[in-house]
């Protein structure tokens, strides 16, 4: 997919460069382990972010995590759980080309936003991201700021979900 | 549309973000085998199909992933509460002293 931007109705959307992401599900009790393998305290609360130099981490469900860091250090993270495998169970998957991201900034990057979740966006604070949906399509919503959004979603449902954002940032440029 | 409050997440959601799966606490036998077909049928299709309080399973799917069980009036389809997977079917009385 080409990266672009286009900047309308008070949206600038772009698909972000690409990261390292993994899904990390480990039992809440070797949270510390984990954190220590990933240098970085990782969230306890569902919905909540941590974040640290240029690694974040973001809890998705009671034992389930998104984790972030620069493309170049996929390796390291990845090597830094397998030497604890043995002592503390858990499961890594590199999820980095599962999924594309989009940005949304500015004034109305929310209300676009609105056109596809049904959910109350006020309640996902900064730095914070949440599981939902985007019509049907599974996403995930990192809020990095009040009006700055990233939408991370499957690659085979990008196509659907970057004609949707096109077409409501449209609308918003027309007035609607 | 249904708001519905995910035990794990601890917050009310739309429906959109959930996927319904069938009514709650029943045990797969613990060795199916030595179970008359009628007893098998029983487990796999009989269902108590209440008009009224009904516990069911539901997973929060476009969320945390988990399955949760949820006491819904089938006639209203107002949920009455909901509760994490392994826990008992809350009784009329702890409700009400809940409320
Ligand atoms: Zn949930």
């Amino acid at each position: 997919m080409t990266a672009h931007v286009s900047n309308l109705g008070d949206v600038t959307l772009a698909v972000v460069p690409p990261v390292a992401r993994f899904n990390l599900r480990i039992a809440p009790g070797d949270l510390k382990a984990a954190s220590k393998a990933f240098g970085l305290d990782l969230p306890a609360k569902v919905g909540q972010g941590a974040h640290e130099g240029d690694r974040s981490a973001w809890c998705l469900g009671p034992d389930e995590w998104l984790l972030h860091a620069p493309e170049a250090e996929q390796g390291t993270i990845v090597d830094a759980f397998a030497a604890i495998r043995e002592k503390v169970a858990h499961s890594l998957v590199v999820i980095s080309d599962r999924e594309v991201a989009y940005g949304l900034s500015g004034p109305r990057a929310t209300e676009l936003l609105t056109t596809g979740c049904p959910i109350d966006l006020g309640r996902i604070k900064v730095g914070n991201a949440k599981r939902t949906v985007f019509d049907y399509a599974q996403v995930v919503l990192i809020r990095d700021a009040e009006d700055e959004w990233r939408l991370e979603v499957w690659r085979s449902f990008a196509p659907h979900v970057e004609a949707l954002l096109t077409t409501a940032q449209r609308e918003l440029a027309s007035g609607l | 549309m249904l708001l519905i409050n995910c035990p794990y997440c601890d917050d009310t959601l739309p429906e959109l973000e959930f996927a319904y799966a069938g009514e709650a606490h029943i045990a797969r036998p613990a060795d199916p085998s030595k179970l008359s077909d009628e007893e098998w049928r029983d487990f796999l299709f009989i269902r108590t199909n209440v008009k009224g309080v009904h516990a069911e399973r539901w997973r929060h799917i476009n969320g945390c992933g988990r399955f949760f069980n949820a006491l819904r009036d089938t006639v209203s389809d107002q949920f009455v509460t909901t509760y994490k997977a392994g826990e008992p079917r809350p009784e009329p009385k702890t409700l009400e002293a809940a409320e």
